[in-house]
């Protein structure tokens, strides 16, 4: 009987919740929220944040291979975009009441997921065209949508990351299209990117809907609002004649225009390599955590002697305390 | 030489922030090799553009001092680099503005902006790694004195270097030096840092006697390009 009046204040504020997000509401930090909206939350902000950070380490791979100082600078800055990302969504993340420490933390230890495409190992230069036009565009597919989601802070950082997204998928189409045009050396190298990152371009947007156990929930509440499947099919529709027009060929025989559905018909996926990448036995799964468990690791003197020097020199009072 | 170092960091550095400072710095330095560069190749008039004197010249015609090319080491190493070489960078774009050549004055003029907020980046990590804790001053008095034996290199005029400043083209190098000193003096006293009494090393690289670290990192930067000669990117 104790116990009624809370549960009744919680029936309450959740049939509140979801009328607001019935009505499109945006909802604020500090808005009450069901617990599990925000734990869907952070679960999806900071693995978007993991994402874009260790999303940094295999194009940072060819950054000091990077063929004209133009391409080097372009390079850089697209790492240091993706950086920027990684920082603003885990500030954004932190307004649902968790620290950065702790989400760094969880992707350290291997609990915390990011995106399964990081885990292919970049192998050429056309490797970082490929990553721009594919994998950014795949991203900025389902960030468009993200960015009417119905957390606020998540909404307006996808809005802005998505401005950058476009600018990298243009470097990287560009890339491609300059290599496409080039030798024959060239033109094979782009081939051979895109034969290998096709595929897990399209497994980069996440499981069937028949075996996605969050969309429903998440869908009801506007965090998601378009299925994985939804979301695979855009990114294939806009995909397929941007290949058309340099000249390469997306590794799928079945791929071809349906008129009925408006849709480009595409081949099986092999969700078993999805599952064991996501796994953690992918091609380069452990070098990826490696990486930045070291960065991690190599970093912590230079931080606590920030911390150090920034007690030291507080405010004369708490020294002299 | 050494925006490329630091590009090395990118993805690997001790905090989110510290990636994204590097990659700025990375950025603003290898612009200015670009712009230097290309006045280099267009005032040659052997039709060489900035990526054929970047990317097809060898390290003995490199003609960079040593101080920028030696390897990242740890995060201390790299800071206390980065100090020496953007408060020679400050006094040299400061003057080399008030060239009378007016390519040279508008590439420095850009520079000198950024370079501010270089040395006002890499200063304060020096004074917070040297006042920090015991570890990080132990690494950035290590650096230090590993590094101080290359500075004087920056501060050898030459031939060239001579008939350049007596032409207003260029600065006079060597009366930068005092005003470095001061900068530097003053920085490694806030960072409880001793500068050491070690003579300068023999240096060559402005004559294009590098380290052996400069072949290594010119064969990864220059792989791509002279892999496939002729080529468009």
């Amino acid at each position: 009987m104790d116990q009624q009046p809370q549960n009744t204040t919680e029936e309450a504020l959740n049939a509140k919740f979801e009328a607001r997000i019935a009505a499109g509401e945006t909802i604020e930090p500090k808005d009450w929220m069901p617990e599990r909206y925000r734990t869907q939350l952070i679960r999806m902000m900071s693995q978007h944040a993991h994402s874009e950070v260790v999303g940094m380490l295999p194009e940072g791979n060819w950054i000091t291979r990077a063929p004209s100082l133009k391409r080097e600078m372009v390079l850089i800055s697209k790492v240091q975009d993706e950086a920027g990302h990684g920082l603003y969504i885990y500030c954004g993340t932190e307004t649902l009441g968790v620290d950065r420490a702790e989400l760094v933390d969880q992707l350290l230890s291997g609990r915390a997921k990011y995106s399964s495409i990081f885990n292919y190992p970049t192998l050429t230069w056309a490797d970082m065209g490929v990553i721009g036009w594919f994998v950014d565009g795949a991203a900025i597919v389902n960030q468009t949508v993200l960015a009417k989601a119905s957390y606020g802070p998540y909404a307006r950082a996808m809005i802005r990351i998505c401005k950058e997204e476009n600018f990298h998928k243009k470097q990287g189409y560009e890339i491609i299209a300059t290599l496409a045009k080039g030798t024959p050396e060239q033109k094979a190298m782009a081939q051979g990117a895109v034969n290998r990152w096709w595929w897990p371009s399209l497994m980069m947007l996440g499981p069937s809907d028949t075996n996605s156990p969050n969309t429903a929930e998440l869908m009801r509440w506007r965090v998601k609002r378009k299925t994985n499947d939804e979301l695979r099919q855009r990114f294939i529709d806009l995909t397929v004649p941007q290949a058309d027009a340099v000249g390469l060929t997306l590794p799928d025989p079945d791929l071809k225009f349906n008129p009925e559905t408006q849709h480009y018909d595409f081949g099986a996926i092999n969700w078993d390599e999805f599952w064991q990448v996501v796994k953690g036995n992918g091609p380069c799964n452990r070098e990826r955590l490696q990486a930045r468990r070291d960065a991690h690791e190599n970093g912590r003197w230079v931080r606590e002697a920030a911390e150090a020097y920034a007690a030291k020199h507080s405010s004369p009072a708490q020294s002299a305390a | 030489m050494l925006g490329h170092r630091l590009s090395e960091w990118c993805g690997h550095g001790p905090i989110l922030e510290e990636d994204i400072a590097l990659a700025n710095i990375a950025l603003d330095l290898i612009g200015q090799a670009t712009l230097f560069l290309k006045l280099a190749g267009e005032t040659e008039g052997k039709g060489r553009s900035e990526d054929a004197l970047a990317y097809f010249r060898d390290a003995i015609d490199y003609r960079n001092v040593e101080l920028v090319e030696m390897p990242n080491g740890d995060y201390a190493y790299t800071m206390v680099r980065q100090f020496l070489f953007d408060v020679f960078s400050y006094h040299m774009l400061e003057q080399l503005q008030k060239s009378t050549n007016p390519a040279l004055a508008g590439i420095a003029a850009k520079g000198f902006k950024e370079v501010r907020y270089h040395v006002r980046h890499s200063s304060e990590w020096v004074v917070r790694m040297g006042d920090g804790t015991e570890e990080s001053h132990t690494r950035a008095q290590k650096a230090l004195d590993d590094l101080w034996r290359l500075t004087a290199e920056m501060f050898q005029a030459d031939d060239i270097d001579r008939e350049m400043a007596a032409e207003g083209i260029g600065p006079d190098i060597a009366a930068i030096e005092p005003k470095w000193r001061a900068v530097v003096d003053d920085v490694m006293k806030r960072a409880t840092l001793t500068i050491p009494n070690d003579p300068p090393a023999m240096t060559g690289g402005r004559k294009g006697r590098h380290t052996e670290y400069l072949g290594h990192m010119l064969s990864e930067m220059q792989i791509v390009a002279r892999s496939y000669p002729g080529a468009e990117w």
